[in-house]
């Protein structure tokens, strides 16, 4: 039982350590705003969910779980609500998407216009 | 493993930073300082369990609450102006 739950604290851990990298790498790695909040935003929230997961099977004490559980709640719904209003408030200030035609015309996709 | 998890998280938090020193876009810097805070509270968790105080706990959690706040405000104050005048704009 003890090895199980080693286990499984280990593939959770590794699992969001892996996803923590890849949003790490998405953020710098991809072409425009949009594409960046895909990359961080839908990661983050697996990666959180998993680590804390990993966390709560490494801890015996019930208060310690209650609050990883509370922390992992919060995170599941407020990374995507952030996430959302940012791209609203990108849209209507007028940030327009990156697209292959765009980028070979030349425009750059990090214009605003002032409003 | 918990020293690979704070490692991993410490990796990313410093690609965040970059991508929030030379974001092209005030949304782009929003978008990494958010990003930033989330995997602080990550590591504030891990980094307990790390030196076995898991007291760390409370501060994750008041640091998440902190985390949503702040960029709520941000974007309000990019998006308005100001922080209470949603009313002219047809909010």
């Amino acid at each position: 039982m003890e090895a199980f739950l080693d286990y499984s604290a280990w593939a959770c851990l590794g699992l969001g350590s892996f996803l923590v990298l890849v949003a790490g790498l998405g953020l710098i790695r991809l072409p425009d705003f949009y594409t960046r909040v895909h990359g961080a935003g839908v990661t983050d929230t697996l990666a959180a969910a998993s680590i804390l997961v990993g966390l709560m099977l490494q801890s015996d004490a019930p208060l310690v779980i209650i609050k990883l559980i509370c922390i992992a709640l919060f995170l599941g719904l407020t990374s995507p609500t952030a996430g959302h209003a940012l791209v609203k408030a990108a849209w209507l200030r007028g940030l327009e998407p990156w697209t292959r035609e765009r980028a070979a015309e030349g425009v750059e996709g990090e214009e605003v216009t002032p409003s | 493993m918990f020293a690979m998890a704070t490692a991993a998280l410490l990796v990313c938090m410093g690609l965040c930073l970059v991508r929030a020193v030379c974001g092209p876009t005030v949304f782009d810097r929003v978008l990494a300082v958010n990003s930033f805070g989330t995997k602080t509270v990550l590591l504030i968790a891990v980094l307990g369990f790390l030196t076995g105080r898991p007291d760390f706990l409370d501060l994750a959690l008041v640091y998440a609450l902190m985390n949503f706040i702040g960029t709520i405000a941000v974007m309000k104050f990019t998006r308005f102006g100001d922080l209470a005048g949603m009313e002219e704009e047809g909010g």
